[in-house]
């Protein structure tokens, strides 16, 4: 086989862990989705207001600094301490479930019988003012997120495969970071699928997916519900936050990331779990095979970003419902 | 009853937003917010500081006091446009849109208002031609100087010849990120060097195509137009990639601390070109300490002191200033307007003396406006980043650009403009 063949492999490989990636995104929407019919916009704002916060505290930075120090004269900027990542993150999850009982009780709540498009437009108010929010909180200087995850192309996997190509193929680039977030992913779709499947909670939750009034008449709290859904959803986003916060450090642009997990979305449908994986999968691989065969050599290069969304569009036409989708029936 | 008291909150507010009318209003269209204010805040910081500087120091420039008049454009070209409409009625001297596309939208509103513009490494590259462009300027430098420099800086460390040597410029998928590809392809003609086009999508933060790319065809050099979080993102997978750091080099929009902090003592080694010093070891930061942060007049939180952004800023205003002692010299009063401002700017001329007079001594290169010339000297220095220490370091002067190959390309594309906006060429 010549290195070219190698090159195409190397390029899927990459593709499938980009996939994870945007993967890690999208589980976010679909959870919420599933369990309110919700699209929350702020889903990658959430990202992003997680990863700040896990920085914030790993680096004993202290809230509010500058907001404090404007009014009161003082020169604060940290409380002169740092935190391990472990207890850093806990601390994050406690700030995310915390976030998600004041969204139930400040928002959802007032808005129970809306129209869908009235809850999609309150979420898009949400992520202003978490933007806000957490730029006042922790300011907007760009950051560094270190939890300890090696980056890089792993060295073992190169030296392994270099001997396949000849002597223009180096070895097989995966990216360390990568293999962590797709063993990340694997576990964190595994215990949402078993939690969903064997525990009374997980069981209420896809009761309320299925009917929120027949789940209301069994005595299921949709309040408690939404508050579980939106700490879940939370939890997936403080994880995508710190992968992507890894590769490009914890700046807003980050709540960006959001605009790659809508393809995924439409390709794997917003009600399935398993869906947002396989999506992710998909687009991450035909992105970069397009970008790879066509894009880069034919047409100048950048068509990852139109090419995810182009067959997303396709799927759309023949499978509105996405690839694992529930189709909807609605009968007169 | 309620339209009075309305009209009388209106009025009150107005009087306290416009300035006083002596005073040199200088409107500084920031973005604190939004995705690129971590490069906004320390700029608009830096460009604020200076005025309150003169002001408290020296009474203001020439006896008036400088006043900055603070927009907020969030880095969106609508917004800045909005910003220049509701400020430039306040008697606004000079605007710096610092933002291509803004630059874009403002060159003809500024050119019927008769206002001039500041586009300080960024903007039109080709508004260097002031008998086309008369209300805009951009020195000391521009893009195409930028790019001049990077090949220059190659060919000093090939002992001048990369004739056969591949760089590959990875590039913000926009009209600025494709701003030097002309240039580096008629440079690429001019010294034998193979070059390589590698976009990335806004924002910029996949770009594992373009690395593989970069990993695979094994480039000597790579070049970078990059913003924002593409930045940063670029510099970790060139690390990712093993791609020595050294051969990686930036245009000034992709050296701050913002894009080498975040990828840590991997991002060591890494350069950009720059058209001014780096760092706080000159006379006029004890000057900031003293009469700006420990009077509590900062603009922001005094954080940003000595980086690179906010020493770009800062040499802005100090430009600006230059610009209007020129005016009030040239026109003998001490309240200038938009016009006699431009006459400042046209006839500035900074040298290595005034530099030092402000506490800038070498803090950016010796140059002269005229009016054939609004784009300045084109020299260009490079910084290089030292992890280990967490600072930049200039490694080079400022030194000269392709003059032959820039002004070729600039004249050619401010004829086309001229010729599309019925602009006579000439000096008066």
């Amino acid at each position: 086989m010549s290195a070219e063949f190698y090159f195409g492999v190397e390029v899927f490989l990459n593709g499938l862990m980009a996939g994870v990636m945007y993967s890690l995104v999208a589980l976010g929407f679909v959870l919420i989705f599933k369990a309110s019919g919700i699209f929350n916009y702020a889903q990658g704002v959430m990202a992003l207001f997680a990863a700040l916060t896990l920085v914030g505290f790993q680096n004993g930075q202290i809230p509010f600094a500058h907001l404090i120090n404007t009014i009161f004269g003082t020169e604060l900027s940290t409380f002169g301490w740092t935190l391990p990542a472990f207890a850093a993150i806990l601390l994050t999850l406690g700030v995310m479930i915390l976030f998600a009982v004041l969204v139930e009780k400040l928002v959802l709540k007032h808005l129970v019988n809306q129209e869908p498009i009235i809850l999609f437009m309150a979420t898009i108010g949400l992520a202003y003012f978490m933007e806000g929010f957490g730029d006042l909180m922790w300011g907007s200087d760009i950051k560094k997120l270190d939890i300890g995850i090696p980056q890089g192309g792993n060295r073992w996997i190169e030296d392994h495969t270099a001997f396949l190509g000849g002597d223009n193929f180096y070895g097989f680039y995966i990216d360390t970071l990568d293999i962590y977030a797709a063993v990340i992913a694997a576990i964190l779709v595994s215990s949402l699928v078993l939690f969903s499947k064997y525990t009374k909670t997980g069981r209420a939750l896809r009761a309320v997916a299925d009917d929120h009034q027949a789940a209301l008449s069994v005595g299921i709290s949709l309040r408690t519900i939404w508050v579980i859904v939106w700490a879940i959803a939370g939890f997936v986003a403080l994880v995508a936050g710190i992968m992507w916060g890894s590769k490009s450090g914890v700046q807003f642009s980050l709540s960006l990331i959001a605009l790659k997990a809508l393809p995924v979305l439409m390709l794997g449908g917003f009600t399935s779990i398993p869906g947002a994986i396989v999506g992710g999968l998909i687009i991450g691989v035909g992105e970069k095979m397009f970008e790879f065969l066509i894009g880069a050599p034919f047409l100048g290069g950048a068509t990852e970003n139109w090419f995810a969304y182009m067959l997303a569009l396709m799927f759309l036409v023949f499978r509105p419902q996405g690839l694992f989708g529930e189709k909807i029936i609605e009968r007169v | 009853m309620k339209l009075t008291k309305f009209a009388a909150i209106a009025a009150a507010a107005l009087t306290v937003a416009s300035p006083v009318l002596a005073d040199l209003v200088f409107p500084s269209l920031s973005y604190r917010t939004g995705p690129y204010a971590a490069g906004g805040i320390p700029f608009a910081d830096g460009y604020a500081d200076y005025f309150t500087l003169v002001n408290e120091r020296d009474g203001g420039i020439g006896g008036a006091k400088a006043k900055v008049v603070e927009c907020e454009t969030g880095y969106n070209t609508e917004k800045g446009v909005e910003c220049y409409e509701s400020t430039k009625g306040m008697g606004a001297l000079v605007y710096q849109p610092l933002s291509t596309g803004i630059t874009y939208q403002l060159i003809p509103k500024t050119a019927a208002d008769g206002i001039p513009m500041h586009t300080m490494g960024y903007g039109r590259t080709s508004a260097a031609n002031g008998k086309v462009f008369r209300n805009v300027f951009n020195y000391p430098d521009n893009y195409w100087n930028g790019a001049s420099a990077i090949v220059n800086h190659l060919l000093e460390i090939n002992g001048g010849d990369i004739k056969g040597k591949k760089l590959a410029l990875v590039y913000h998928n926009s009209a600025y990120g494709k701003e030097p590809i002309r240039t580096l392809e008629a440079l690429a003609e001019k010294h034998g060097f193979k070059l390589t086009l590698l976009p990335v999508d806004h924002p910029g933060q996949e770009q594992k195509s373009q690395w593989l790319q970069i990993r695979r065809e094994r480039p000597d050099y790579v070049a970078m137009w990059g913003w924002g979080v593409m930045n940063p993102t670029a510099i970790q997978e060139a690390a990712n990639i093993r791609f020595p750091m050294e051969n990686f080099i930036g245009i000034w929009w992709s050296g701050s601390e913002n894009d080498v902090k975040p990828v840590g003592m991997a991002a060591d080694g890494y350069k950009a070109v720059t058209f001014h010093n780096v760092g706080s070891d000159f006379p006029i930061f004890a000057d900031i300490q003293k009469y700006v942060v420990d009077a509590g007049k900062a603009a922001g939180a005094g954080d940003q002191i000595g980086t690179v952004l906010y020493n770009r800023g800062l040499y802005a205003a100090m430009l600006a200033a230059e610009a209007v002692k020129k005016a009030q010299a040239i026109h003998g009063t001490k309240d200038i307007n938009a016009s006699m401002m431009r006459d400042g700017m046209e006839a500035l001329e900074i040298t290595e003396d005034i530099m030092a007079a402000q506490g800038m001594p070498g803090f950016g290169p010796s140059f002269k406006v005229s009016c054939e010339n609004h784009g300045g000297s084109g020299t260009v220095g490079v910084q290089q980043w030292d992890a280990k220490a967490g600072k930049w370091n200039l490694i080079s002067d400022f030194k000269p650009t392709d003059g032959d190959v820039i002004g070729a390309l600039i004249k050619e594309d401010s004829m086309k403009y001229a010729t599309e906006n019925n602009i006579t060429e000439g000096c008066n």
